[in-house]
């Protein structure tokens, strides 16, 4: 069934509430644009996200988490899509969260991650196209534990993290899914070189430089050398929610848009009332449909754990970036002029679509591994 | 086991012993369905059985009620059975203008005599029907169409032309609009049902671009109509015409990937050497997997009475828009081949006979421009549209 259960509405209908009255633009991202803010998100915002609950979407109820699923993760970020609410929840309580789940490194994690004290994040890319397999940053034995050195970047909320899941090679060699292994580095770890980056769309992403960072080997999440694995758990669930959170950001910027259509006037009549603009709108629609029903889908057959979840997943992102990609086109150019201004709401959506719909790789990456996990 | 398992269960195992494998095999084409009706012979024994032990369960029509030949399933019961259809690659039992529209509008709108008289036999595929909506002068604009209908006390008389009746040379009866009242535009039309045998209607086929001939102009000229023939009341046609669709919509909306598969095109075509083309494909697929998982949502919100009634426009426009996005790959991944118009090779150019038949899914039923119109309209709620 592809219909929403009760709990499913309900929960929908609170995030909505919550993100609608206290993630709004105003309050949220714009606040702490402009007040330069190092982290690019509230702390307390965060809060009360644990305070709902909602940073144990994804841990599991044993764990003290919620353990709900990927479907849920997914109702919560359109929410914050449509508001493009900054929080660290979609790296910190869905992406890591399904890291760490089952790794036993859940023990030491995840009660900061229920209370909104802890901020995680994932570093996986070394240059600017993503690219997971080719990871060469090192992990070299020493004693009891590794010691890591190389660089990463596009580490979104590396600079605020408490936990940073590095992705490095302890063996193979850069394009092997083999030989990666995940680890789990604290704040300020000697040897950690931290540039705190603020990116286009005013989040913050950390290029992150080791020098000899040592940690122990209980720092390994998983296996290793079978990093894939805890790996691919995570970027599956935080690639279906980015197409999610790009979803709602698809969704808010079209609204915004057609809204205008209905309230400016030119050459004596409503915008809206030109069918130029109708018919772009109508499509604009059903792509944004289309792309929801990829992302619950996706969502839906990770819940399953079903074997097709990872096409899926792949379909989900590409979908969703590229609706997002059309929707904050078309709202930017049917503002006119007042859509190109930074009073306007709407160039913010643009401005977090370009971020969104390139982590964790963009649509072209996506539709490559849906020619490539098909064998063409 | 709840009740669904059961069902599942029971299921899987009578299509197991009924389903003939030669009917597991998929469809090469459109050519292969089975459309029955009084002029149909069957392509094979396979095909015909299949028809029978669907017909008698009910299942060609698994929602319909079974007073009226259907197998009065429920839809979580209905979806079990698609399922398990899908699962085994089963054919369609029976493929028909009557379940996929008039079927539909006769459940809402028909008299509990004109059900009981005109479903099970579409049911059971004993009746063609075809659709005599579209004329020379009114396309888009269906309103304004004139085929004149006449009260002549005991019977309607009716006079006048349709035009791209899809297969009305090979139908058994018409579904019509017609002009009751020149009074109002919409509100002049009534819905009438009439047997094609009857006394003054002539068809003539029409040559398509893909050298096909599926439809004709249909000619009225005095015929006779008994007056229990009109569904919903006289001068109320539109809303059973609108309603009706509705359902076509879905239904053409539902031939955007090839059939209703949901397998890869890429995977179709094989290994790709052209990286641009490769990268269009797979930009495609995306697409088109996109699109079956909307698909799913969307019928599952129809069952559930929880779809927009616009949702069929929606989704009408953007399958046809992906299935003609499909043929122009297909074509251009069979390159000079499938330019061939009469090689055995290409069984008499069927890719090009094919991806020339797409370019009509955006036309009939309502164009993709009339689609985003009502999108506009009744969905975005645009002043004016
Ligand atoms: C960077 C920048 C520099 C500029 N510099 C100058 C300058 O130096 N001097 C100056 O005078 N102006 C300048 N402009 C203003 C510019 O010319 C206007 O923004 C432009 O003409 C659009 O008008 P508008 O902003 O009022 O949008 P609107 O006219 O309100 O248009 C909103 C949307 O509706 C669409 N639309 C409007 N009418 C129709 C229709 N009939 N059919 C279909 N669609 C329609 C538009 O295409 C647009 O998508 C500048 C604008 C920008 C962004
Ligand atoms: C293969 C096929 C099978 C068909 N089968 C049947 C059938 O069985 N029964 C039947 O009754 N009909 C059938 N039709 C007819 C079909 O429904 C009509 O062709 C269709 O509704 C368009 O009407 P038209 O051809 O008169 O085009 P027109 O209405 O003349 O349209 C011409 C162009 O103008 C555009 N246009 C028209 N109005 C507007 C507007 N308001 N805004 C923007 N653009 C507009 C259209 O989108 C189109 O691009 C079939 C058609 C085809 C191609």
């Amino acid at each position: 069934m592809t219909l929403l259960t009760d709990d499913q509405k309900q929960l929908q209908d609170m995030a909505r509430t919550f993100l609608g009255e206290e993630g709004t633009i105003k309050q949220q991202l714009r606040h702490w644009r402009d007040t330069g803010c190092k982290d690019g998100f509230g702390h307390g915002l965060w809060k009360q996200f644990a305070e709902l609950g909602l940073t144990g979407v994804a841990i599991p109820e044993d764990q003290g988490g919620l353990g709900l699923g990927a479907t849920e993760a997914a109702l919560v970020l359109e929410e914050i899509g449509r508001n493009l609410t900054p929080s660290p929840f979609l790296t910190t309580a869905v992406a890591a969260a399904k890291g760490l789940e089952g790794t036993g490194q859940g023990e030491r994690w995840f009660p900061g991650i229920l209370a909104g004290d802890t901020v995680a994040a994932l570093a996986i890319d070394e240059g600017k196209h993503h690219a997971p397999e080719q990871v060469a940053l090192e992990a070299r034995r020493q004693g009891n534990g590794f010691v890591l050195n190389g660089a990463k970047q596009f580490v979104v909320h590396g600079a605020s993290a408490d936990l940073v899941l590095v992705v490095a090679r302890t063996g193979g060699s850069p394009g092997e899914r083999e030989g990666v292994t995940l680890f789990a580095v604290e704040r300020g770890a000697s040897g950690l070189d931290v540039e705190n980056v603020t990116l286009t769309d005013s989040s913050k992403a950390a290029r992150l430089t080791f020098h000899d960072v040592a940690v122990d080997a209980d720092a390994v999440v998983g296996e290793v050398d079978g990093g894939w694995t805890p790996l691919s758990r995570a970027l599956a669930a935080g690639r279906a929610g980015s197409a999610a959170e790009l979803v709602g950001v698809a969704a808010g910027a079209s609204d915004m848009t057609v809204d205008y259509l209905k309230a400016r006037k030119q050459f004596g009549r409503l915008i809206g009332e030109f069918q130029a603009l109708q018919h772009r709108a109508a499509h604009l629609h059903s792509e944004i449909e289309i792309a929801r029903a990829a992302a619950w889908k996706a969502a839906e057959l990770l819940d399953r754990d079903a074997p097709q979840a990872e096409l899926m997943v792949y379909v989900a992102k590409a979908k969703a970036a590229r609706s997002a990609s059309l929707a904050v086109q078309e709202g930017v150019q049917m503002h006119g002029g007042i859509g190109m201004t930074d009073e306007h709401d709407i160039g913010l959506y643009m401005k977090r679509e370009a971020v969104l719909g390139s982590l964790w790789g963009d649509w072209r990456y996506h539709a490559r591994q849906v020619a490539e996990l098909s064998g063409y | 086991m709840t009740d669904l398992e059961t069902f599942r269960a029971e299921t899987r195992a009578w299509l197991e012993v009924n389903c003939p494998p030669e009917m597991r095999e998929p469809m090469k084409s459109e050519d292969d369905a089975c459309w029955g009706g009084r002029k149909w012979t069957f392509q094979s024994d396979a095909q015909r059985q299949w028809l029978e032990v669907m017909a008698e369960r009910g299942w060609t029509v698994p929602d319909w009620p079974k007073d009226y030949g259907g197998g009065g399933l429920l839809p979580a019961e209905s979806k079990v059975l698609r399922e398990e259809l899908r699962a085994i690659g089963a054919r369609s039992p029976l493929t028909s203008f009557g379940i996929s529209m008039l079927g539909p509008a006769l459940l809402k709108y028909g008299t509990e005599e004109q059900k009981r008289r005109f479903l099970p036999e579409i049911a059971r595929g004993e009746i063609r029907w075809c659709q005599g909506y579209s004329e020379p002068g009114a396309g888009s604009d269906l309103a304004g169409l004139q085929t004149k209908c006449e009260d002549r006390g005991d019977h309607w008389l009716v006079n006048g032309q349709k035009v791209w009746t899809s297969y009305a040379d090979q139908a058994d009866w018409i579904f019509c609009l017609v002009r009751t009242s020149a009074e109002s535009k919409q509100g002049g039309i009534s819905f009438l049902l009439f047997d094609m045998e009857s006394p003054g209607v002539s068809t003539k086929p029409i040559l398509l671009i893909s050298g096909y001939s599926p439809f004709c102009e249909t000619f009225f000229d005095d015929v006779k109509v008994p007056k229990d023939q009109v569904v919903g009341g006289v001068n109320r046609g539109w809303d059973v015409a609108k309603y009706l669709l509705q359902h076509e919509r879905e239904m053409i909306s539902g031939m955007g990937l090839g059939g209703g598969g949901s397998a890869l095109l890429g995977k179709l075509l094989g290994t790709i050497e052209d990286p641009f083309l490769r990268a269009e494909v797979a930009a495609f697929d995306v697409d088109a997997l996109a699109f079956t998982a909307m698909s799913e949502h969307f019928l599952d919100q129809l069952k559930a009475g929880e779809a927009h009634p616009a949702m069929p426009s929606m989704m009408k426009y953007s399958g046809t828009e992906l299935n003609k996005r499909r043929h122009e790959l297909i074509m251009a991944a069979g390159g000079s081949d499938t330019l061939e118009w009469d090689s055995e090779r290409t069984r008499g150019g069927k890719p090009a006979r094919e991806w020339l038949r797409t370019k009509a899914n955006s036309i009939e039923g309502g164009t993709s421009e009339i689609q985003l119109g009502i999108v506009a309209k009744h969905i975005l709620r645009l002043p004016g549209a």
